[in-house]
């Protein structure tokens, strides 16, 4: 049984390629695989119908009890063998439906097998969970299938419709077969059935799970998304939205009635909606004049009448109910199947429009009347057969309370008054002769439908026909699922075509004549309905449901969103004050005692700090400003220092003077203080926000330290580095090591960063052509001489900047020193696992070598310095890391497990070598990336459009404003 | 452990500076707020970790005379990020110059717009609103309604029964 479901994936997802390769005929090959499954199916029907069944378990995620288990027994496969047969055939429709040129049908193809492979899923399931997951997957495609393109606004609303009503009423029932599973104990159907729970969870479970089916079936009052679904081409309204998705609900009836009909609301609730959806969905069908609407209606009628009969929870009606799902499965797929090739020959589908088509097609008007028969119940179809045995089971009081017997009983005959006027409606509109029309409307056909187009439709139509006189062999496989359900009626009654003659042969007649009666005097009953017709819809509720919720958004969305930065940051913030800040003077265990610093050095270090920071507040002068920021970060670096931890103070150092310089590049550009836009008002507030703010901070500075009582978490760390990680620096060790994951995703956000910075500045590129000294470049400056650098010239690229510009002292610095920088930081990266070092350091220690060159050279230089793209370097280094960790995997070990490697080699003596050393180098090439980005972007970038004058690098037809 | 009293003064000032910059107007205020915030963060995180001790290296102290290395290691991480972000940051106030020639943060209008919104998206309109081809099959009586087609075909027809929703009565029905 899995292997037919990963037969029908591997078909979906194959499928548009067959239709790339084979066109429309790819159809033929795809109806292959249901056929198959279909096959499957019909061999296991001597095991079923002999009292076995066939069960298959595959264990999914071990872990949580998660098993895929799959079951076919009776009810299971009456139902797969409608949906897989269907299948096939709906398919071989499809081949000669579309058009060759039609557009989208390899994406259709594919939806459509998946479709079909989800819902034999669907009735295989055993698990409550992986019934779930089928029934969404067909709710998905269902929408795919209706929306079509999505060009077509009607066609969207019709499938976000439908979804929104199946998915609401999918998380119902999810949470509804959770509930019946735990009050059960079990998450197996077959289980739940046999030892259903009781109790209050039990009850609201099976409503939910109902509420799933009400909708899937489009119960009354949610019954408008099937009528709005016929957007979909007629394939899908043959296959989904008749025989095969809408069926799904009737299934989770049938399959839980044997254990839930006796839980209180299950009767009310599912006969209620049934006969109230039998009678409105006929009711409605009568008013349509487009064919498919009519059937759509029809259709929702006749799923009323099946949940009716499948849910009553009794032996005669279930064994009723399963034989008529059939007979209703066959003629309504032939009549969609039927309007389909109308529409197809005709391009009309308006039977006020249609007139004589009877004659000019008749294999056509023969199926679609053998179906029609079937579903009126006329002897010898099958349809017939199951309305007699549904009939008789009411009126031998087939329910347990003899009242509702008879109620249900009259609105089921009255249903089938209304199922009899509308096929004839039907049969007339789309092929009899009218009075008032053209013999022959409309005039010419489009196509005449070939063989294999009408393959399909006869195919059923005959089914429905042989299926009546063969009741007895199918009463042998309904028996099998109805004998689970209590007898209510004195004795069970068989299907059989003749039963002699009794009252539910004079009903079947009575709903015959009826409705007849109704069709002749279908002008009068028109009039009728307009006169009775009320103003509202559920399909009105649903959309003003929609509009509500809408405004509700619009008016949450103004209230909320003021639009004003600061005002989001001030709210963000006000709740810090009042939660955290309460918390802490509430309940915060104080210190007892204090220390007024570690070392005095620490105290006067603060003080600067803080002086520096009131500085920053109070200076307007941009540059000034940044440098006030720089004094607090380099004197946290020293506070850093004071506190043991060197590797922080070096990478707080590093980045504090980087930091410098990409203000610098920037705010080059601003003017040179920042405008005061704020009232004083709207500065007090701030002022009072930050003050609390920082008291709060402060607060928890002190109080973190004092909570802690338990031992912490690191106590073993640096034993672990030692003798795991073998480096003596336990901080390099954890982040390339112990916390290597942790790494590993805060170098993606540096690599996010840097192309971020990158693509604010080049607009279309990951970055701009790298500009070499070597080539003709001008700088931009008045001088006509292309300075042409000489290329094995040091420093090379400096002679292109202007002579104002250049920095003798800057340049020589810059020889001395570029060397020696490198060469520091290479020994920073490879010493960083037993000194203090690393990646990190040792790339920011790199990258501020480029920095240097750039400096003193120019932009030219920063070419000559680093000639690659700073992607190469962020890519490279982000492999270099994560390969680290896929390497380890695959040679059996832990995700980014280190190893260790040491060998005694000649002339080097001992050497050893811990594979975090690789991703160190990964760290390292990251941070040179990142910052060669930024030297790219707002550097390099940057002057070549002061040099050129060049408002960015705007395209011909590309506006850009400044 | 007994707190200092230099670190959570220290950290109070930085965080009070770093939050008054952070509601300013200007992008170029709100970045360095930023960094103050930052290294107000990073420092309370390393105060946490505990008293001063020795540099958590081996052959310089041995495991018991060691200062916290793991949040040294979140702290040092959170430096580089710290100089990512800014990084990004200042690109935008680049960016925002070079468009606009400022670098401000104004009140932003799309979100005014929403506020004083009232159409809908096609999507969720009534379909009485809606023209006639787009409205929802079921809710007229055919899916492609046209209602010239309709009106005629009701006058030319009048024994065919028609939709009461979006057609007048026909013939005598009403009359």
């Amino acid at each position: 049984m899995g292997l037919l479901l990963l037969l029908h994936l591997v078909a979906a997802v194959a499928a548009p390629l067959l239709v790339r390769w084979w066109g429309r005929q790819a159809f033929l090959a795809l109806a292959l695989v249901p056929g198959a499954a279909f096959g499957w199916v019909l061999t296991r029907l001597g095991t079923v119908t002999g009292g076995g069944e066939v069960t298959e378990t595959v264990s999914w995620i071990p872990a949580l009890d998660l098993q895929v288990a799959l079951r076919l027994d009776a009810l299971a496969l009456t139902f797969a063998a409608l949906v897989t047969g269907v299948g096939a055939l709906v398919l071989v429709y499809c081949a000669r439906y579309f058009e060759p040129d039609d557009e989208g049908i390899g994406r259709f193809a594919g939806v459509m097998t998946a479709f079909a492979g989800s819902m034999l899923g669907l009735v295989l399931a055993d698990d409550v969970l992986v019934l779930y997951v089928f029934w969404e997957l067909t709710t998905v495609f269902s929408f795919l299938l209706i929306g079509g393109s999505g060009a077509k606004l009607a066609g969207r609303r019709a499938a976000s419709q439908a979804l929104l009503l199946t998915t609401a009423g999918g998380l119902a029932m999810l949470v509804g077969l959770l509930m019946i599973s735990s009050a059960s104990g079990s998450r197996l159907l077959s289980e739940i059935v046999t030892a259903p729970g009781s109790g209050p969870v039990m009850v609201a479970g099976t409503m939910l799970v109902l509420a799933g089916a009400v909708t899937k079936s489009a119960m009354v009052p949610f019954h408008f998304w099937l009528p709005a679904a016929m957007e979909a081409p007629t394939p899908v309204s043959a296959y989904l939205h008749a025989a095969a998705m809408v069926k799904a609900g009737i299934y989770l009836v049938a399959r839980l009635a044997p254990g839930l009909a006796d839980v209180p609301g299950w009767r009310p609730v599912v006969l209620g909606l049934g006969v109230a959806t039998m009678l409105i969905g006929g009711w409605r069908s009568l008013r349509q004049n487009d064919l498919k609407l009519l059937l759509a209606f029809s259709t929702v009628s006749q799923l009323g009448f099946l949940i009716t009969m499948v849910g009553a929870g009794s032996e005669e009606l279930a064994a009723a109910g399963l034989a008529m799902t059939v007979a209703h499965a066959l003629s309504k797929s032939t009549l969609f199947l039927s309007v389909g090739v109308v529409d197809h020959a005709t391009g009309v589908r308006d039977l006020r429009l249609l007139s004589g088509l009877g004659r000019r097609m008749p294999v056509l008007a023969v199926t679609a009347s053998l179906a029609a028969a079937s579903l009126v119940g006329l002897p010898p179809f099958l349809g017939f057969v199951g309305k007699e045995a549904a009939f008789t089971a009411l009126w031998d009081g087939g329910l347990p309370d003899r009242l509702s017997a008879v109620v249900v009983l009259v609105g089921l005959v009255l249903g089938s008054v209304f199922t009899a006027a509308y096929c004839a409606r039907f049969l007339w509109g789309a092929f009899a002769r009218k009075p008032g029309l053209p013999d022959s409307a409309p005039e010419e056909l489009e196509h005449h439908p070939g063989p294999l187009f009408l393959t399909a439709p006869a195919v059923l139509a005959l089914a429905g026909l042989a299926a009546g006189p063969a009741s007895p062999l199918l009463d042998e496989l309904v028996v099998r699922y109805a004998e689970t359900l209590p007898l209510i009626a004195p004795e069970a009654e068989h299907l059989a075509l003749w039963h002699g003659v009794q009252p539910a042969l004079g009903l079947s007649a009575v709903t015959l004549l009826g409705g007849a009666a109704l069709f002749a005097l279908r002008s009068q009953f028109t009039r009728l309905q307009h006169r009775v017709a009320v103003g509202a819809s559920a399909d009105e509720g649903y959309w003003n449901t929609l509009q509500a919720l809408d405004r509700v958004a619009v008016g949450v969305t103004g209230t909320t969103q003021r639009g004003s930065l600061p005002t989001y940051l001030g709210t963000i913030l006000v709740v810090v004050l009042l939660l955290p800040g309460s918390v802490l003077l509430a309940r915060t265990p104080w210190p007892d005692e204090w220390r007024a610093w570690d070392t005095p050095l620490q105290a006067l270090v603060g003080a600067i700090v803080l002086a520096a920071a009131v500085l920053t507040i109070r200076i307007r002068q941009r540059l000034s400003a940044v440098l006030a920021v720089g004094v607090t970060g380099y004197g946290l670096a020293l506070l850093f220092v004071l506190h043991g931890a060197p590797d922080l103070a070096l990478t707080q150092f590093l980045v504090e003077t980087l930091s410098l310089v990409v203000f610098v590049l920037v705010l080059r550009k601003l003017p040179k203080d920042i405008g005061d836009r704020h009232r004083p008002a709207e500065r007090t507030v701030r002022a009072v926000i930050a003050v609390c703010v920082g008291l709060v901070m402060a607060g928890v500075g002190a109080a973190a330290l004092s909570a802690r009582t338990a031992t912490p978490v690191s106590a073993d760390i640096p034993e672990l580095a030692l003798e795991e990680g073998h480096g003596e620096n336990v901080v390099n060790v954890i982040l390339v090591d112990i916390r290597a994951w942790d790494t590993l995703g805060e170098l993606s956000v540096l690599v996010v960063a840097a192309t971020g910075v990158a693509s604010l500045v080049f607009l279309r590129r990951r970055t701009g052509a790298v500009d070499r000294a070597g080539e003709e470049h001008t700088s931009g400056h008045d001088d006509t001489n292309a300075r042409r650098a000489p290329r094995r010239r040091w420093l090379s690229a400096s002679s292109t900047l202007a002579p104002q510009r250049r920095s003798v002292v800057l340049e020589v610095t810059t020889r001395f020193l570029f060397h020696t920088i490198v060469v520091f930081a290479l020994f920073l990266l490879f010493s960083g696992h037993n000194d203090p070092g690393g990646g990190f350091a040792g790339g920011l220690v790199a990258a501020l070598a480029l920095v240097l060159r750039y400096l003193a050279g120019g932009r030219y230089e920063l070419g000559e310095a680093a000639p690659i793209d700073p992607g190469v370097l962020l890519g490279a280094g982000l492999l270099l890391a994560g390969g680290t960790g896929g390497v380890a995997l695959l040679l059996g070990g832990q995700v980014l497990e280190s190893a260790y490697l040491e060998a005694d080699l000649p002339v080097l003596g001992h050497a050893s070598l811990p594979t975090a050393l690789f991703f160190d180098i990964g760290v390292f090439l990251i941070v040179v990336g990142l910052v060669l980005d930024i030297l790219r972007s707002l550097g390099a970038e940057q002057d070549r459009q002061e040099d050129e004058d060049d408002p960015a690098d705007a395209a011909p037809d590309e506006v850009i404003v400044r | 452990m007994t707190p200092t009293i230099v670190l959570p003064v220290v950290i109070g000032g930085l965080y009070a500076a770093g939050v008054y910059l952070l509601l300013d107007r200007s992008l170029t205020r709100v970045i360095l707020g930023f960094l103050l915030l930052g290294n107000a963060t990073n420092l309370l995180l390393l105060s946490a970790s505990g008293p001063s001790a020795l540099a958590p290296i081996f052959g310089y102290a041995e495991a018991e005379e060691m200062s916290d290395p793991l949040p040294q290691a979140l702290v040092l991480t959170a430096i580089v990020i710290t100089f990512g972000v800014t990084a990004f940051l200042l690109a935008m106030v680049q960016r925002s110059w070079q468009l606009v020639r400022q670098e401000v943060i104004e009140v932003d209008e799309e979100d005014r717009r929403v506020a004083t919104r009232e159409g809908m998206d096609a999507d969720d309109m009534d379909p009485d609103d809606l023209p006639t081809e787009d409205r929802p099959a079921g809710k007229g009586n055919t899916l492609h309604s046209d209602v010239d087609v309709e009106e005629r075909l009701a006058q030319r027809y009048e024994g065919i029964p028609s939709d009461d929703i979006a057609l007048p009565p026909t013939g005598g029905g009403r009359s």
